[in-house]
């Protein structure tokens, strides 16, 4: 027997948060990421080929961002249940060594569509009180 | 040098099929944080219904950075790439990729734009199964920096 993880529609109010997170990011969660997604820009990793293309130090993978944001979403809409997510990357995120740069992401309904009975998420992803991501958007199918 | 916008339309692949596989699903969900034990056994993804292990939300772009890399690299393109940021990227799931899913990949350019010394290259990868249905749509925009003349400082 199976049983859906898909958050239920019904109950839902926009402008609710449905989950939100602190993380450390340090020089080790760029190298894990790196390694896993096969991303392998020294600029993630090479201070001073970061400092070469302008950069203030070695920044995190735009793309490591918008992947922890979308577990967020996840926690809440059960895995595989995000059929849609999108970002615009507006900051970079500096991680110091030694250090940790803290990004914090906070997930909050946006949108209902009754009829498809389907959850814009919107996120917002900060780095201090910097925005790091925008027009920051999931989509959550629920039941 | 600066890319070339009578590149629109142009597409690469399918390239050779891309195996999903348990391990790879477990070492990208441990990076993103993505904790649900759908990503990392078996028992739990098919108590939720799936096949197999699940892969998280932006697992694809595994695949479709492959992809985009035969765009980036394509000399009559001309993407400069030390001097490229990524701008924006969405990610549109037909259903999700699980372990033991082989996916076939082709890379298109939809939009090439320029303004004020920037050009905004935006490409779709569009994932099928072996049989060709559809699986997940990648739409990335990379922005280019143009090349200062020699001599020039920036």
């Amino acid at each position: 027997m199976t049983e859906s993880t898909s958050p239920s529609f019904a109950g839902l109010d926009v402008g609710q948060v449905v989950a939100e997170r602190e993380i450390a990011l340090t020089r080790a969660s760029l190298v894990r990421y790196a390694g896993a997604s096969g991303d392998f820009n020294p600029i993630h990793y090479n201070d001073v080929v970061a400092v070469e293309v302008g950069l203030p130090g070695v920044i995190a993978h735009g793309m490591l961002t918008m992947g922890l944001a979308a577990s967020v979403v996840e926690e809440w809409a059960g895995a595989g249940n995000v059929s849609d997510v999108q970002v615009r990357f507006t900051r970079p995120i500096p991680v110091p060594n030694p250090g940790e740069a803290t990004v914090s992401v906070i997930a909050r309904i946006g949108a209902l569509d009754e009829e498809r009975r389907t959850a814009r998420v919107d996120l917002t992803v900060q780095h201090g009180d910097v925005k790091v991501l925008g027009k920051a958007q999931a989509l959550v199918d629920c039941t | 040098m600066s890319v070339n916008s009578e590149a629109v339309g142009r597409r690469y692949g399918p390239f050779e099929p891309y195996e999903v596989t348990r391990v790879k699903i477990r070492e990208f969900a441990d990076a993103v944080d993505a904790f649900s034990g759908a990503h990392r056994d078996v028992a739990v993804a098919q108590a939720e219904g799936y096949a197999d292990v699940v892969a998280p939300t932006t697992f694809a772009v595994v695949i479709a950075q492959q992809a985009e890399f035969h765009v980036v690299t394509d000399p009559e393109v001309g993407v400069d790439f030390s001097r490229v940021v990524h701008a924006e990227e969405r990610f549109t799931h037909v259903r999700p990729l699980v372990a033991g899913d082989v996916v076939r990949t082709t890379v298109h350019i939809d939009a090439i734009k320029q303004r004020a010394g920037i050009s905004m290259v935006t490409t779709r990868s569009e994932l099928v199964d072996l049989d060709g249905a559809p699986v997940s749509t990648v739409v990335s925009t990379l922005a280019v920096r143009e090349s200062q003349d020699e001599g020039e400082t920036q």
